[in-house]
């Protein structure tokens, strides 16, 4: 045994946790969380007086199981990243951004309107870019009003962007309605630049899939998050603001300045989501394209646990529930998905923390 | 497995005390109070609880006879709070047996507790400041045990009878947010004493207390025992043990390692049954001279002339207060919590808007600089509370010790992250903290080892002027006299430090001057060659005032 | 960690086991006729009790009457609407049908693409150029289109000729174009009979959730029988809901939409403005059972029977026969085309 009067005596060491360990942390508790919901659901199928192997073998099907599937579920899964990623960047300094779809709403509309804007022709690499600055601006903007009146006032932000959800949805709405529609349709006519390929244009099995390659700039950004979260100074003085705003102060680090730069890049991100829908899939905004995918987003961030991969792992899960929602339509009613969505988001957060204490617990008993 | 080990040797250390756990064997050991042998007050054996990983109690036994002042000592962390929730039926242990008065209690329910007499004083008051003393006594009772039906005259009446009879003197119709500390702790005796406790616990009573006020509650909790009532005094400082109890239980890692007479040992043999090995108790080396080489300029050091702090509802919780910490100098600031000092510091440290006043470190003045800034010229900071402002529990120990130096070691926006790594190994090493690694969280810590953190963090990068508060606060006795040593070692390199502590034996060990706060303004500074705990004393509580030289 | 694996084993055999109960459940699908029918509702689903029932109740009599093959979608977000139409193409439908205006471009996108297959479009919305004639769908597409200004014409008059406050109401879901027609014709049939009336509108919201809060109904209704209104028209999906209710609330009378609302509050329904939404949806599967299926556009106003108003034993008590009858002739006017109703306001 050492002792303090041989402060030399223990060598320090990089050992963590050991890399075994943290791989079934991070596996096993989603796994029995997913059984949980599976569980679930088969009561529901049966309620429905269907088998839950036929349906859920549907499921797969309609998803996994075919190129047109699956692209669709990379498609939904796109929106949900963008939206999961930008409630998880804002959790990560402790703010909770409940204005995903408006953001999202917003960068899809300013998408459309520069790619009106741009000359037929103006070639991708130029246009992409621009499209995407438009919509991060736009989403940002709406992500900023109530960082400022947070830091200015003290508004609360889960108030503040519950709001803004209703006045910049009822704006564009009012944009589309009143001015920009085609006759007889509720969306903008089709852009004339800045139209990104579908994941069908590379590979013609994906045909009639809404994915794009908005996918390729989802995980894109995923990764830019990550990398500003976890090894950039603005992302350590961020997540210090999240986990301890009063320690974060006593290192010199300025609560304000993190809430902006969280909720301000939270709405970019959200808006650049716009993207998917705009540049990508319908080349044109529509009114209410963005319906749902805010709080799906919360969800996905939950359930991936506000890590950037996680984010995009969930994001991925819950578009899968809701394709094959579509495949198996005919013989379970589409409420059940929903149901069923609820059930893995709460199997997620009740299962997990308990697993994860199993699995500790278990470890120090063999250990001591 | 080293832990088991060392609580074998414990073991045998306690046997040579002269008593032996379990407890079982040792309620034999114990000379019974009288003639005829009474059931054990409490009688708590191979008492097993869990939090999730964390094992609070293993197998930890408590035999507390009736009518006698039992002090439970401990580390941090070495499961006495645990032990007494369970006691209070606050908790349900999962493994064990607990008697209280030869009756079986095990696992029972808070209402039970009461009901056998069981009260509790909590180390945080929860008191209703809106109230009189007497509606906070009637407040908490439940009408079936006294028969109280919301008649404050006839409570307050009952109040004053049962201060008499206690020499708990406080008047029933005072509002609690007009009585000092040491007023209201005497309200939550009261008021356990009220519900009919006739056996109190009291979870480190005397942290928050003047010496006056600590002599007057040993008082009264004599008087209480020789009225027939049964104490356990839970607490860390070894004289109080030493003062005041009759028998001493010590715990370590949740077990109980010793049950001793207190006639029958020393502070110094309590103090290494609770750690595990020696300890010098005295903090006071003062033996490396200040390195007079690196002389100081005249203004150098920290200067603060005419500091104001306002606090929350416009009073001046710092009032014109001026003072300078020459290099190589420690100034301690004694006084009884909540008289400025948590303001003085978090002011220095911009934590705190300053009303008024300038602020000066090496001749830099700093008073409106941001919290950045002010690292920048030379002032480090070892905050009260490292788990809310000195540490992010998250965080691994490697990312705790660049929290205010981020900057320092990030180029382009980008963390180094092999610097801050080669800097983790360097401090981990220099200031052994354990367990070694720099990649665990800061929650996994001991306290000591946390604060640890803190201290290698703020003391292990270049600084000139140290704000110490209560650095040693929830730490255990060796890492207290690791910290004291690096302090003294700093002051030895001419650092000024502005050393604020609860703690009077550290301030008078480790300063070279003591100043008193009371109520926002310095009641006195003084060499601390003439100061002692006495003199401190009446400073701190304001029965005497002097000059602030 | 032992019991963890207990746990979890025992969750996979509970899976597991239910997994594998009720095997082959899955034989709803069969086979009854060979011509082969997909429905795409809209967002709001069915239970609106107006217009995506309308079109389930078409084709539900088209089960009956024809013995067709009927699969319903019901999407859950705007981007399914192409997905269940594709879903329901790719698997070789005869006919796919996409109940809403909201369903247009992915009608004509996919119409070219299964140029084998016949698409019907439920209000399908129609493009002009630049000249401001109607660009025609695709050839296998038929626009079920309707002129809802005239019926909503004859229920302005039928409100105004039984109310005695001058105070008529018009409660619109989401205000969009669409949804001007049925104020627009309203409005006229109003001013038609009672010159000096006033007609009060007011819309739920600009979202298409306008379509689904009954309690922004209510609330709207609320406010406008407050005032003195004695009738409303609802044209607002299932907001409507919350009109009836106000009416059942206040002893006042309400119109129903799209089909027969009598049902939502028996005796505050004084009639309801029907689209043929079934009539529209059982003629197209009609026609592709008899190989008559013809692409273009199908326009359903009082002439064809594509809209009306209900009258009937239920509601004859609310009506007086004079009332009715000035109805009457203004609907023979309109069909022999003396009057022409705004169709915008």
């Amino acid at each position: 045994m050492t002792t303090a009067t041989q402060p030399l005596a223990a060598k320090p060491t990089l050992a963590g946790t050991p890399w075994r360990e943290r791989a079934e942390e991070a596996l096993i508790p989603p796994f029995v969380a997913l059984l949980v919901a599976l569980i679930c659901g088969d009561l529901l199928i049966l309620s429905y007086g269907q088998s839950p192997a036929s349906v859920y073998r549907l499921l797969l099907e309609g998803t996994w199981g075919n190129a047109y599937g699956f692209g669709q579920v990379l498609y939904k899964a796109t929106t949900l990243a963008f939206t999961g990623l930008a409630v998880s960047f804002g959790l990560r300094a402790g703010l909770f951004n409940i204005g995903g779809e408006s953001q999202l709403a917003a960068g899809g509309f300013a998408a459309a309107l520069t790619g009106l804007a741009l000359p037929v022709g103006t070639p991708l690499l130029l246009s992409l870019p621009i499209c995407m600055i438009a919509a991060g601006v736009a989403g940002g903007i709406v992500g900023f009003v109530p960082a400022y009146l947070k830091t200015r006032f003290g508004a609360h932000e889960v108030i503040v962007t519950i709001m803004l959800n209703f006045i910049v949805l009822a704006l564009l709405n009012w944009f589309i309605a009143g001015h920009l529609h085609v006759p007889e349709t509720l969306h903008t006519p089709e852009i004339h630049a800045g139209v990104l390929p579908r994941l069908a244009d590379i590979d013609p099995r994906f045909h009639g899939s809404a994915a794009n390659l908005a996918l390729v700039v989802a995980v894109i950004v995923a990764f830019a998050v990550w990398f500003y979260l976890f090894r950039a100074r603005g992302g350590y003085e961020l997540r210090a603001v999240g986990l301890q705003p009063q320690a974060a102060e006593y290192g010199g680090i300025s609560v304000g300045r993190a809430w902006m730069r969280a909720l301000t890049f939270s709405g970019v991100i959200a808006g650049i989501g716009g993207i998917n829908y705009v540049l990508g899939y319908k080349h044109y905004y529509e009114d209410g394209f963005a319906g749902g995918a805010g709080f799906l987003g919360i969800a996905a961030a939950l359930v991936g646990r506000n890590h950037p991969f996680g984010v995009l792992v969930a994001a991925f899960f819950f578009a899968t529930l809701s394709q094959g929602g579509l495949a198996i339509h005919a013989f379970v009613p589409k409420q059940m998905m929903d149901v069923l969505q609820g059930v893995v988001i709460l199997a997620v957060a009740m299962a997990v923390p308990e697993v994860r204490g199993i699995l500790r617990g278990a470890r120090r008993r063999t250990a001591a | 497995m080293k832990e088991r080990e060392a609580g074998g040797g414990r073991r045998e250390a306690g046997n040579q005390a002269g008593f032996s756990v379990p407890a079982s064997s040792a309620a034999s050991a114990v000379p019974p109070p009288a003639s005829h042998l009474p059931p054990p007050a409490i009688r708590m054996e191979g008492i097993d609880k869990s939090f999730g990983a964390i094992r609070a109690n293993r197998g930890a036994s408590l035999q507390v006879m009736p009518r006698e002042i039992h002090a439970l000592v401990g580390e941090n962390g070495a499961g006495k709070s645990t032990l007494m929730r369970i006691l209070g039926g606050l908790m349900k242990p999962d493994a064990g047996r607990v008697e209280v008065n030869g009756r079986d209690a095990t696992g029972w329910s808070t209402n039970e507790a009461i009901a056998a007499g069981i009260g509790i004083v909590h180390q945080h008051f929860m008191l209703v400041p809106t109230l009189t003393v007497a509606e906070n006594l009637v407040l908490g009772c439940e009408p079936k045990v006294r028969r109280i039906v919301l008649d404050y005259s006839r409570a307050a009446e009952s109040v004053r009878t049962l201060s008499n009879e206690t020499g708990l003197v406080i008047a029933p119709e005072r509002l609690i947010s007009d009585l000092s500390v040491g007023e209201a702790q005497r309200v939550e005796i009261l008021k356990v004493l009220f519900r009919g406790a006739k056996l109190l616990v009291l979870d480190e009573p005397t942290a928050v207390l003047s010496p006056p006020e600590v002599r007057e509650l040993w008082t009264v909790l004599r008087r209480l025992r020789d009225n027939g009532d049964t104490i356990v005094l839970i607490t860390h400082r070894l004289d109080e043990v030493v003062d005041l109890s009759d028998t001493i239980t010590v715990m370590r890692a949740g077990k109980t390692v010793a049950r001793i007479k207190t006639s029958e040992t020393t502070p110094a043999e309590i103090a290494r049954l609770m750690v595990g090995r020696d300890v010098s108790l005295s903090a006071g080396k003062r033996v490396q001279p200040v390195d007079r080489a690196t002389a100081p300029q005249p203004d150098q050091g920290l200067e603060v002339g005419g500091l104001t702090v306002m606090g929350s509802r416009g009073i001046r919780v710092i009032d014109d207060v001026s003072f300078t910490v020459k290099p190589g100098e420690i100034l301690g600031i004694a006084g009884v919590e909540g008289n400025g000092q948590t303001e003085v510091i978090e002011a220095l440290a911009g934590l705190r808007p300053v009303f008024s006043g300038t602020i000066m470190v090496d001749g830099a003045e700093i008073t409106r600089r941001t919290v950045a800034e002010r690292h920048d010229v030379g002032l480090s900071h070892i905050p009260e509370d490292r788990h809310r402002r000195g540490l992010i529990l998250e965080y691994t120990v490697a990312n705790n010790l660049i929290l205010g130096v981020q900057k320092h070691f990030s180029s382009h926006g980008i963390i180094d992250r092999d610097r801050v790594m080669e800097n983790a190994l360097t401090e981990i090493s220099s200031f052994d903290i354990r367990p070694p690694s720099p990649v665990l969280a800061a929650r996994a810590l001991s306290g000591g080892n946390q604060q640890k953190v803190v201290v290698a963090r703020e003391m292990g990068r270049e600084f000139s002027v140290l704000l110490a508060s209560q650095p040693t606060r929830g730490v255990d006795v060796g890492a207290i006299e690791f910290i004291h040593q690096q302090l003294l070692d700093a002051r030895a390199q001419g650092k000024a430090i502005l050393l604020v502590s609860a703690e009077l034996n550290e301030v008078l060990a480790l300063s070279d001057r003591i100043a008193v706060m009371y109520r926002g303004k310095f009641a006195v500074v003084m060499p601390a060659v003439q100061a002692s705990e006495e003199v401190l004393g009446e400073y701190m509580i304001g029965t005497k005032k002097g000059t602030a030289a | 960690m032992r019991k963890l694996i207990i746990v979890t084993s025992l969750l996979l055999a509970v899976h597991i086991a239910l997994l594998f109960t009720r095997r082959n459940a899955i034989a709803e699908g069969k086979e009854t006729s060979p011509v082969r029918i997909g429905i795409v509702l809209d967002v709001g689903g069915r239970g609106d009790k107006s217009f995506n029932d309308g079109a389930y109740a078409g084709a539900d009599s088209a089960t009956k009457v024809l013995g067709s093959n009927i699969r319903f979608i019901e999407p859950g977000e705007g981007a399914d609407r192409e997905a269940g139409l594709r879903l329901l193409a790719a698997e070789g439908m005869n006919l796919v049908i996409g109940v809403g205006f909201i369903f247009t471009d992915d009608l004509a996108n996919l119409a070219k693409e299964y140029p084998n297959t016949a698409f019907a479009g439920i209000d399908y919305a129609l493009a002009t150029d630049k000249n401001g004639n109607v660009i025609p769908p695709p050839p296998n597409v038929a626009a079920l289109k309707f002129r809802e200004e005239e019926g909503s014409y004859l229920v302005g008059a039928l409100a105004a000729l039984v109310s005695d406050s001058k105070k008529v109401g018009f409660v619109g879901g989401m205000d969009i174009p669409l949804i001007h027609k049925f104020e627009a014709g309203y409005r006229a049939g109003v001013k038609k009979v009672c010159p000096d009336c006033q007609v009060i509108a007011q819309y739920a919201g600009v979202t298409p959730d306008a379509f689904k809060n009954p309690g922004k109904g209510k609330e709207l209704a609320l406010s406008q029988y407050n005032q003195g209104v004695e009738v409303i028209f609802h044209a607002a999906g299932s907001t409507g809901q919350g009109v009836f209710e106000a009416a059942r609330a206040t002893n006042k009378l309400a119109i129903g939409v799209d089909s027969d609302q009598n049902d939502e509050a028996p005796g505050h329904v004084l009639t309801s403005m029907v689209k043929g939404v079934n009539t529209a949806t059982f003629d197209a599967i009609r026609r592709v059972q008899n190989h008559t299926f013809k692409g273009g556009i199908y326009s359903f106003g009082l002439k064809e029977g594509g809209v009306g108003y209900i009258y009937d034993n239920r509601n004859r008590a609310l009506i007086p026969d004079s009332a009715r009858a000035r109805v009457e002739e203004l609907k023979q006017e309109i069909i022999a085309g003396r009057i022409k109703v705004p169709s915008t306001r």
